[in-house]
């Protein structure tokens, strides 16, 4: 088996006294998308936080067999590692070409960024027809599609998505999620974080499951769909 | 009539250099949330700076533009030092802390500032270099426009295109922006952010530097506790126009350096220095967030 694109050894969290991840473990081999699943509190984006580096974690995180150890967060860009957050955190005031701009911000390649920002308007023409609109101004789900094109805009190996589709529209959502296999045949990894798991484990090859900072449960996206458990605690059924 | 004219171009060129000053706290308060007290001691630093240059290079009386670029570098240059220094070694290792920790470090860097500099350049006030010659340029039916308050006004005039650009057109312009709204976000897309909150340390000082020669040049007695009143106004106008907003900022000072020669003009010069704890008390009851303080405000 080829070398995994990310390996979360024995990951620990604590926010003060809160212990939000207790030993977490799992692999993404190149080319997967692989989604973590659970509910509420879980821990999904405190393990999303930690492998970005913007939070502090115990344990290991090796990103194509590197450790990030001693790694800061901004030099992890670099080193092929983006992510579009939890909210979506587009900067409000400035204008959708400038939030793209700041997701190139670690690449100097400047014909090369045009050609991407191109890019990013052929995934989501919305985009081009704001170009010049403030971020903050625009509907959540234009601010989903900002937000995940200012990852791309790094040139990602490995994309972390923080729930892109909280709050939006159902059309929207299956937009959204079509545009996550395109972006993921085009080569790019994806870690996904989803409310929604019926979606996620649909695109998904591979699932964890989170329970209260540990993993319980992992499987191909297709078994967990039909896992009695899952389909209690996570579809609703 | 023409008192009024020529009470508006002294507020003018007042409110110009209070400008210069309230950008550093507001640019910094943008960036950290910090009211960064020890910004009125950079500015007497660099006063300071510039005399010593001044006598080390014999041009103390050399009145001329070469004089006015040189003292502007070297007040400039000793001023982002300090305001870098300060950053390191105060501020930075308490990132993390609640807010009144570093506050209150703050309070104690500007006193530090402040007593040390009586220590190094002594207590007694010292006579500014005479930067340039204060001629009358124009004479317009009594109204006088002074060589240094055109000197003034161009020279904050060409600081704030200067800014503008920096922060409107340039890459680290744009990430100081960033970081202003959202420091983990701008992490997430590769921004060193520690780097550009220094940075933005060292433009703010920078302009604390170029507004401490121009008060040199128009008031030459500079002494240690220098910064403190105009520093207070300058903060004042900060408020005034709203603390994170560059635009405000200016707003604000330009408010209080006219209505502060209005009052020494038509009132009293007693009530000079009352008329910014006046302001400040008003704005806070009716108007905490400012003049242009709202959150749609660009913040640095
Ligand atoms: N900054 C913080 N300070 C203290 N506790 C936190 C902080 N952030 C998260 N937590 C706690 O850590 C746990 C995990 O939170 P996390 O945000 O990772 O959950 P999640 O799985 O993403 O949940 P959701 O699906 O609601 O987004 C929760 O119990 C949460 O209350
Ligand atoms: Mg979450």
């Amino acid at each position: 088996m080829s070398q995994p694109i990310l390996e979360v050894k024995d990951l620990h969290v604590y926010y003060g006294a809160i212990h939000a991840l207790k030993g977490l473990n799992f692999v993404v081999q190149p080319g997967e998308i692989v989604s973590l699943i659970g509910a509420n509190g879980a821990g999904k984006t405190t393990t999303l936080r930690a492998i970005s580096g913007i939070v502090e974690s115990t344990g290991d995180i090796l990103l194509q067999g590197q450790s990030l150890k001693t790694v800061k967060s901004y030099q992890r860009v670099s080193l092929g590692l983006a992510q579009s957050p939890e909210g979506r955190g587009v900067f409000p005031q400035m204008s959708v070409l400038e939030n793209l701009e700041m997701g190139a911000y670690s690449r100097s390649d400047r014909s090369e960024i045009q050609k991407d920002i191109q890019m990013c308007f052929e995934l989501f023409p919305r985009l081009q027809e704001r170009i010049k609109q403030s971020a903050g101004t625009m509907s959540g789900g234009e601010q989903q599609m900002l937000a995940i094109s200012r990852a791309l805009m790094s040139r990602p190996k490995l994309l972390l998505l923080d729930e892109p589709s909280l709050g939006l529209a159902p059309r929207i959502v299956s937009q959204i999620f079509e545009i996550i296999k395109k972006v993921n045949s085009q080569g790019v990894t994806i870690l996904l974080v989803e409310q929604n798991a019926r979606m996620a484990l649909k695109v998904s090859n591979r699932a964890y499951v989170i329970e209260t900072g540990e993993v319980t449960l992992e499987g191909r996206g297709q078994d967990l769909l039909n896992d009695d458990n899952v389909r209690r605690s996570y579809l609703g059924v | 009539m023409e008192d009024f004219f020529q009470h508006v171009i002294n507020g003018v060129s007042l409110g110009s250099i209070y400008a210069l000053i309230a950008l550093g706290y507001t640019m910094v308060y943008g960036i950290l949330q910090l009211i960064n007290f020890a910004h009125s001691d950079v500015y007497m630093v660099g006063a300071f700076a510039a005399y010593y240059s001044a006598q080390f290079l014999g041009i103390s009386e050399a009145p001329g533009i070469s004089t006015l670029v040189i003292l502007l570098a070297s007040a400039m240059i000793g001023c982002s030092l300090l305001g870098l220094m300060i950053e390191r070694f105060a501020y930075r290792p308490l990132r993390k802390a609640p807010k009144l920790n570093i506050l209150i470090t703050a309070i104690g860097v500007s006193l530090f500032l402040e007593y040390t500099a009586q220590v190094i350049f002594g207590a007694d006030p010292k006579v500014f270099p005479t930067v340039l010659k204060d001629s009358v340029i124009v004479e317009l039916g009594g109204v006088q426009i002074k060589s240094l308050d055109v000197a003034v006004l161009a020279i904050t005039l060409l600081m704030m295109l200067a800014l503008n650009f920096l922060i409107y057109r340039t890459k680290i312009g744009k990430a100081m922006r960033a970081v202003s709204t959202n420091v983990v976000v701008a992490s997430l897309m590769g921004v060193n952010t520690d780097r550009i909150i220094a940075f933005t340390f060292i433009v703010g000082s920078s302009l604390a530097g170029v507004g401490s020669v121009l008060v040199g040049m128009k008031y030459p007695k500079i002494d240690p506790l220098m910064g403190m009143m105009i520093g207070l106004k300058a903060f004042v106008a900060a408020v005034l126009g709203g603390i994170g907003s560059i635009g405000g900022a200016v707003l604000g000072a330009m408010i209080m350096g006219l209505s502060e020669e209005m009052v020494v003009g038509y009132l009293s010069s007693t009530y000079r220095d009352a008329l910014a704890f006046g302001i400040l008390i008003v704005i806070l009851i009716f108007r905490p967030s400012g003049l242009l303080g709202k959150n749609t405000v660009e913040k640095v």
